[in-house]
């Protein structure tokens, strides 16, 4: 019998409704689930650990299924073991997540296609259980070399030519034409997951104003999706302590993650441009990004809205002034967006290197699990606003951007209409907090500051997806006995989309790597966490 | 064509005048923090609330002036956990941008004037002084202080008509500038780019990651900042640090600024 649990996104269910399937189960049902436009949103390992006493059990596995159409999550556990039979041949989008698995816990997925660290931590690192191997060197790998005359392999990292993070890659060329690219991070590695497991203790737990270090490991999990990673860690703790944000505040979270998204879009817009030399595009959004960050700052005194997002709703409130200044510059912002956008699109030189450059199939999307501006830049419908609404997007309905061609012009597109979409989003949440009466105290946050933290329900499972600007971030949280949180997993939107990097660059002459990597713009220390 | 050149003189100039006049900076700003100690009640200057609400332990009991405590700033976040702790609203953050320090120790701030940055050495500041090539490394960054150094060579910042610029090799570069806690797995990568700048050579950290470890210190994959693993000339604090902030203390490295 299938197993029949389902979840909103958001929600907290009794941890002992999860169906546990033995492996081949697990394969037949996300089999069946990726069949019927399911994909996973995470797969991770549980340290084996039975009931209260804590005594040592085989390694679990947790797989958060979602099914964007019906807007609903499934989650399923199932028992591995130190061996078990690899899902990733059956469903090419669980290979990362079984990689990090197998790195994490000392478990061995048998017959998986490239069973190599992603991280190049201590193997076992989530596992009191596993047996002591050596540390690998970071990226100290037997890559994926082809052989024959004239292929030659480039490798670029860690450290590149720009104001970058680090990471490496290694390319297999013929001439310029790349035939595969392999990428290998972990450089980025500064144990938050790790550091959360089993709540933090010791230095790690003081202060904080109750949540010790939690925050600010979300802030700095991704520098530049920091409001993305704290609201799917704050609406975690909601779920799990029953609370619910006041509109107020939910509508200004609404505007910080869509004032972070035109942010990074506006940016990425004149990176592009940077890099087919088109040098006016670049100019303007050099510095239209920093004004969206400023705007992030005039609510909370940081560009990048740190301490904006707590627990319970949001630090600081913005009065009928404050609002009204908003409006201000972000109309006078947006409107310059919008002559540096239509500048970029318009200028053939710049159509004619994104277009064709960087090509993703739909099937390929599909079968890697890409998620945000990169898969629906490959056609697939797909926002965790729209399939999954959360917080004020159920009230202001948020529509997905899409554009078919998969190529580097999709993914400059994909973003350039998202950024009317978020203007859009900005305009009804500022009039939705114009038609509200004045702010009064506890319309920012539930209740009294002095009531966070609160206790979470035990033997519970909590997921709560977020729609960063890079795609989707899913968090999901697993209490124990005591409602202490015992697994923490995040999943930036990263972890599904490097994958789609490696496989626009087949083809692809390698001097286009530059261009073609900024079109996905993907996180290295969200993916190392 | 045209319609490029239309468009720029609509979105006007934008360089900041920046350091010819002071910067525009946002009213909640989180820049030096300042502890009123005629706020502090007596009985909490001992055991400050404030410092027990420090999510990396960045402040030292009654070691500031008149028994305030003293705030490391290359811990400091800038977050607002000591605010929200502070019983009498005794502590905030100002708007001071002025934050760079030559040595690490001159970041124990005492509630009393910061001693800014002072200009290299003479023969340092006559090789530098009028340009400046960094190499940035990010070691453990999270892409918030890269992303605020970035913006320095933008239009609005400019950073290149003060000889300063972003180059992409060791080889070419005057310095580093490292962001993030060094983890690990960066910390050979580092060494090595350090050793790839030739002599004479600076080093700036950027950002309370890159200066103690700033959220990761005592994590044990992080070495907790540039300078458990190479010398730093110049300390940048922030969470990330403004960019003027930044670009403040580059100047007065430079002896632009003093």
């Amino acid at each position: 019998m299938p197993p029949d649990l389902t979840m909103r996104n958001g929600e907290t269910v009794p941890a002992h409704l999860v169906p546990v399937l033995d492996v081949e189960s697990l394969r037949t049902f996300l089999v069946g689930e990726v069949r019927g436009g399911g994909r996973l949103a995470a797969l991770f390992g549980l340290p084996g650990r039975s009931g209260q006493s804590g005594t040592p059990g085989p390694v679990r596995l947790l797989a958060v299924v979602a099914r964007d159409g019906a807007g609903i999550l499934r989650p399923v556990l199932c028992e591995a073991g130190d061996r078990y039979p690899a899902l990733t041949p059956d469903i090419p989008q669980a290979h990362l997540f079984e990689r990090e698995i197998a790195e994490q816990f000392g478990v061995t997925p048998v017959g998986h296609p490239r069973p190599r660290p992603v991280r190049y931590h201590a193997p076992g690192l989530l596992n009191p259980e596993a047996p002591p191997e050596v540390r690998p060197l970071p990226a100290d790998t037997d890559f994926f070399r082809v052989e024959g005359d004239e292929v030659h392999e480039v490798a670029v990292g860690p450290i590149h030519a720009g104001v970058i993070e680090p990471g490496h890659f290694r390319f297999q060329c013929h001439g310029e034409t790349v035939f595969h690219l392999e990428i290998a991070l972990g450089y980025q590695h500064r144990g938050i997951e790790a550091a959360l497991e089993g709540g933090l203790t010791g230095p790690l737990a003081t202060g904080g104003q109750g949540y010790g270090r939690i925050s600010h490991l979300m802030a700095t999990a991704a520098g530049d999706t920091t409001i993305g990673h704290t609201l799917a860690w704050c609406r975690t703790m909601e779920s799990l302590s029953g609370t619910a944000v006041p509109e107020r505040a939910a509508l200004l979270r609404l505007i910080a993650l869509e004032l972070e998204r035109l942010a990074n879009h506006t940016g990425d817009l004149g990176a592009l441009a940077g890099d087919v030399a088109y040098l006016p595009t670049m100019s303007f959004c050099g510095r239209l990004r920093g004004d969206f960050l400023n705007m992030t700052a005039l609510l909370c005194g940081n560009r990048f809205g740190r301490g904006l997002v707590v627990p319970g709703g949001v630090a600081f409130d913005a009065g009928p002034s404050r609002l009204a200044e908003l409006r201000g510059r972000f109309e006078s912002t947006f409107r310059d967006v919008e002559g540096a956008a239509d500048l970029l699109f318009e200028t053939p030189s710049v159509r004619a290197r994104f277009e064709h450059t960087g090509e993703v199939s739909r099937e390929t999307a599909t079968a890697l699990g890409l998620v945000g501006p990169a898969a629906r830049a490959c056609g697939l419908a797909r926002d965790v606003r729209v399939d999954h609404p959360f917080g004020a997007y159920r009230r202001l309905a948020a529509r997905a951007a899409t554009w078919p061609s998969g190529d580097v012009y999709a993914r400059a597109f994909v973003r350039r209409q998202e950024i009317r979409e978020s203007a859009r989003l900005i305009r009804a949440a500022l009039d939705a907090l114009a038609a509200m009466p004045a702010p009064s105290d506890g319309d920012i946050r539930h209740g009294e500051p002095g009531s966070w933290p609160r206790p979470l329900r035990p033997e519970s499972l909590a997921v709560s997806l977020i729609e960063g600007w890079r795609g989707e971030i899913c968090h999901a949280a697993l209490t124990d006995a005591t409602g202490r949180v015992v697994r923490y997993k995040m999943t930036d939107p990263s972890f599904h989309n490097w994958e789609g990097l490696a496989m626009a660059l087949r083809g692809l002459a390698i001097s286009d790597f530059p261009l073609c990597n900024k079109s996905f713009n993907l996180s290295y220390c969200g993916h190392d966490l | 064509m045209l319609r490029a050149a239309l468009e720029r003189i609509r979105q006007k100039r934008r360089t900041v005048a920046f350091p010819g006049s002071a910067p525009s900076l946002p009213d909640r700003l989180r820049g030096l923090p300042v502890i009123d100690a005629a706020k502090c009640p007596p009985a909490c200057l001992a055991a400050p609330a404030c410092a027990a609400a420090c999510p990396v332990g960045a402040m030292r009991p009654g070691l500031g002036a008149a028994g305030t405590p003293l705030i490391d700033l290359g811990k400091c976040l800038f977050c607002t956990d000591c605010m929200a702790a502070c019983p009498a609203g005794a502590i905030v953050f100002g708007r001071d941008y002025r934050l760079a320090v030559r040595k690490r120790e001159h970041l124990h701030y005492r509630n009393e004037a910061l001693r800014l940055a002072e200009a290299l050495e003479k023969k340092t500041r006559k090789l530098f002084g009028r340009s400046l090539k960094l190499r940035q490394v990010s070691a453990g960054g999270c892409n918030a202080c890269e992303a605020d150094l970035n913006v320095l060579g933008t239009i609005v910042f400019d950073l290149g008509r003060f000889g300063i610029d972003f180059v992409a090799s060791p080889r070419h570069a005057d310095g580093l500038i490292v962001t993030g806690p060094v983890p690990e797995n960066m910390r050979e990568a580092l060494l090595k780019c350090y050793d790839a700048t030739p002599d004479p050579k600076i080093v700036i950290a950027s950002g309370a990651c890159a200066i103690s470890g700033g959220p990761f210190a005592g994590l044990p994959e992080s070495h907790d900042g540039a300078d458990a693993v190479i010398p730093v000339d110049l300390y940048i604090p922030g969470c990330p640090p403004h960019p003027v902030t930044a670009l403040d203390g580059m100047l007065r490295l430079l002896g632009r600024i003093s």
